[in-house]
């Protein structure tokens, strides 16, 4: 008996997972809509881990449970061993939240910003400085600026830099990349990776399929469920078929005329290209089928392609099988 | 301690940077208090006049002198009779129709008594009651003049008359802007109060702020008391500034004891800004605050005895405005302002009050969760 309690108090501290999220869902307007079903996956210790799934998909939700402002309908969960419903005072200390949506104080300077939410955490600007020195020198210049006034890149930044200033354990990210350019959105991942090397565990959520693959591992998630959760390689090696991308003179008749190519062909626009799933069929022959097919049906500048599917393509299988 | 100062320091920098609400602050309850009470007049003047003399008699005349020189009355104009009289009634071009009857003066020489008709429109009922009962009464004392002139003296002492002197305590000219000013200032103070704190944290949750204050390990009751205080502070520059103008712009200088007042004050203040608070822990955007606010404001105004004395209100109207916290208010202004009310007499209103920004306080701080 006393050593059972003593490994529960220990567990705490020496639990390998960072979070261990264990069949939570959550329904809204009286369970007429859920959000979450019956959700589980953990994440280690020093983990950049990514929540990747279309809008309304359920990641938000997940979010706010796992920051404490939202509690489940049932399931649990743990955030640094600490439980989400029980030691939510534990978890609001040691973890930093980004909500998706800006919501620092517009009305208050980036200085003032970060000095208010440091004092909430009963620390300094000073005493973390380090962590959010080499995000915070980019918006110095504009330290007087109210951050109502900023723009949107500039924005992301101060709000991470608030979000780091108590030297969070896990830093939770919901879309911090929506809306933002494709300049900011690159910088935005190199500084997570950066945070990640000095030891911080980095949830994120992102409807962008690109950044999946900058990611430690993913959880790919549709209608509150969760698909599959692997490392990004994995993922992708886990693709059953081979994917050619196609393209012709006329690309319009070509998406109209691709599904009448056989039934067991799933084809979609993707980019400048069609990608065409091979599904059970064998390669090489569908390639060569396929020209002849196009070729038949009067096509120009006719190309097919072998590619190794994207995450994107992955997503698409999971949902169409 | 550190968590609060800092609280506070955010919430002025940010009461600071809005220029608009600051003026509005600052300016709004000065305006009205200047603009109010010269407007919201209990006296009823300019009483149209209409008169149906069928006399044409010197004491007609008289009596219709007497009338127009009481400054109340304005004379409408002169009918031939109560038929051609009564249709300006009915389009509101007169208030009052007065009829003289034929051989007025010589049945009451003769005769010693005669009747007077007097119409009154009574759309409007504090004109009209007011009108008729100013009338009545300077008809009664022009009988009073009559009668001096032809009973002699020695006999009219003789016969019994009670005549009443009355002398108004506390407001002797029956200044009613002494009734009004402080009443006024009440509802400023509670508008001020009320409105501010309801629609503060409601913004927050609107813009989404209070989600990055939900994650900090803050404590629920640093925040609200962050909140409380400086609308605290602002509630007390408005009552100082407020207090100013009547005593420079009405001549009324408080007769009882400042302190006393103050104390009351502050905790009012506790009182209608836990009430704010309390409300925007139930709404979701500042719309809805403003909208539920506005319903509390009109019965608290209303109700509050500023415009009908609550004495006077049905039983179960009495009882609602026992839940009032304006009426208290306006009722401690009273006393101390006009009364000289000292710290005991206003005891129990201010145990009331305690009590009142326990319960709402309490309330705020219990509903206002962190999680949803």
């Amino acid at each position: 008996m006393v050593e059972h309690s003593a490994s529960g108090a220990g567990s705490s501290k020496k639990s390998l997972n960072m979070i261990a999220v264990n069949h939570i869902s959550k329904t809204y307007n009286g369970g007429a809509v859920k959000a979450v079903n019956d959700v589980s996956f953990t994440v280690d210790r020093g983990e950049l881990f990514g929540l990747i799934g279309p809008d309304g998909a359920g990641k938000s939700s997940i979010f706010r449970m796992l920051t404490t402002l939202l509690l489940p309908d049932s399931g649990t969960a743990t955030v640094n061993g600490y439980n989400i419903v029980t030691n939510y005072q534990q978890i609001r200390s040691s973890v930093g939240y980004m909500p998706g949506r800006f919501s620092l104080y517009q009305d208050l300077s980036i200085e003032e910003n970060l000095h208010f939410f440091a004092t909430l955490f009963n620390t300094t600007v000073e005493e973390n400085y380090h962590l959010i020195a080499d995000i915070y020198v980019q918006i110095a210049p504009f330290k007087k600026r109210r951050a109502g006034k900023l723009s949107g890149g500039m924005k992301q930044k101060l709000a991470l830099c608030c979000a780091l200033i108590h030297k969070p354990t896990v830093l939770f990210l919901d879309e911090p990349t929506t809306g933002v350019d494709p300049v900011s959105r690159k910088e935005f991942w190199e500084m997570l990776g950066r945070l990640k090397r000095q030891g911080i565990t980095i949830v994120v959520s992102t409807p962008y399929m690109d950044e999946a693959s900058l990611c430690d591992r993913i959880a790919l998630i549709q209608q509150g469920k969760i698909l599959s959760v692997d490392t990004p390689q994995q993922i992708i090696a886990a693709y059953p078929d081979q994917l050619y991308a196609v393209k012709a003179a006329d690309m319009l008749r070509l998406v109209q005329i691709l599904p009448t190519f056989r039934p067991s062909v799933n084809s979609y626009l993707f980019g400048e290209y069609i990608h065409v799933d091979a599904l059970d069929i064998n390669g090489d022959g569908l390639k060569d089928d396929l020209i002849r097919f196009l070729d038949a049906e009067g096509f120009k500048g006719i190309e097919v392609i072998p590619i190794s599917p994207t995450i994107e393509d992955c997503f698409i299988k999971m949902l169409t099988s | 301690m550190k968590t609060i100062k800092f609280l506070l320091q955010k919430e002025f920098k940010q009461i600071f940077r809005n220029k608009a609400i600051l003026v509005l602050i600052m300016v709004m309850p000065i305006v009205q208090l200047i603009i109010l009470p010269l407007a919201a007049d209990y006296e009823v003047k300019n009483i149209n006049l209409s008169v149906v003399d069928q006399d044409h008699s010197p004491y007609s005349r008289q009596l219709i002198s007497t009338i127009t020189a009481s400054g109340y009355f304005r004379l409408q104009g002169y009918h031939p009779s109560i038929q051609e009289a009564y249709p300006l009634i009915e389009q509101d071009k007169s208030d009052l129709i007065l009829e003289i009857p034929q051989g007025f003066e010589r049945n009451l020489i003769r005769e010693g008594k005669q009747q007077l008709y007097i119409a009154v429109n009574a759309i409007n009922g504090t004109k009209a009651g007011l009108g008729g009962a100013y009338l009545t009464r300077i008809i009664r004392d022009y009988n009073q003049d009559v009668r001096m002139e032809w009973i002699p003296p020695t006999r009219f002492q003789a016969s019994p008359a009670i005549e009443i002197v009355s002398s108004n305590r506390f407001n002797p000219l029956l200044n009613y802007q002494f009734f009004m000013v402080p009443g006024i200032l009440a509802i400023l103070l509670t508008m001020v109060g009320g409105f501010l704190s309801a629609l503060n944290i409601v913004k927050e949750k609107e813009i989404g702020t209070i989600e990055q204050i939900n994650v900090t390990p803050i404590k629920k009751h640093h925040f609200i008391l962050g909140k409380l205080i400086p609308f605290w502070v602002l509630g007390n520059v408005v009552f100082t500034l407020g207090l100013l103008v009547s005593w420079l712009v009405y001549g009324i200088f408080l007769q009882g004891n400042l302190l006393a007042m103050y104390c009351f004050i502050w905790v009012f203040l506790f009182a209608i800004l836990g009430f704010g608070l309390l409300i925007s822990t139930y709404t979701d955007t500042q719309q809805q605050a403003m909208f539920i606010m506005f319903f509390f404001m009109m019965v608290f105004i209303l109700m509050g005895g500023l415009f009908t004395t609550i004495e006077s209100m049905p039983g179960w109207a009495k009882m609602i405005s026992r839940l009032n916290p304006v009426s208290y208010l306006i009722t401690v202004m009273r006393m101390i302002i006009l009364k000289g009310s000292g710290w005991i007499d206003i005891l129990p209103h201010m145990g009331i009050m305690l009590l009142f920004s326990g319960i709402l306080n309490g309330w705020a701080i219990w509903n206002y969760r962190k999680t949803s």
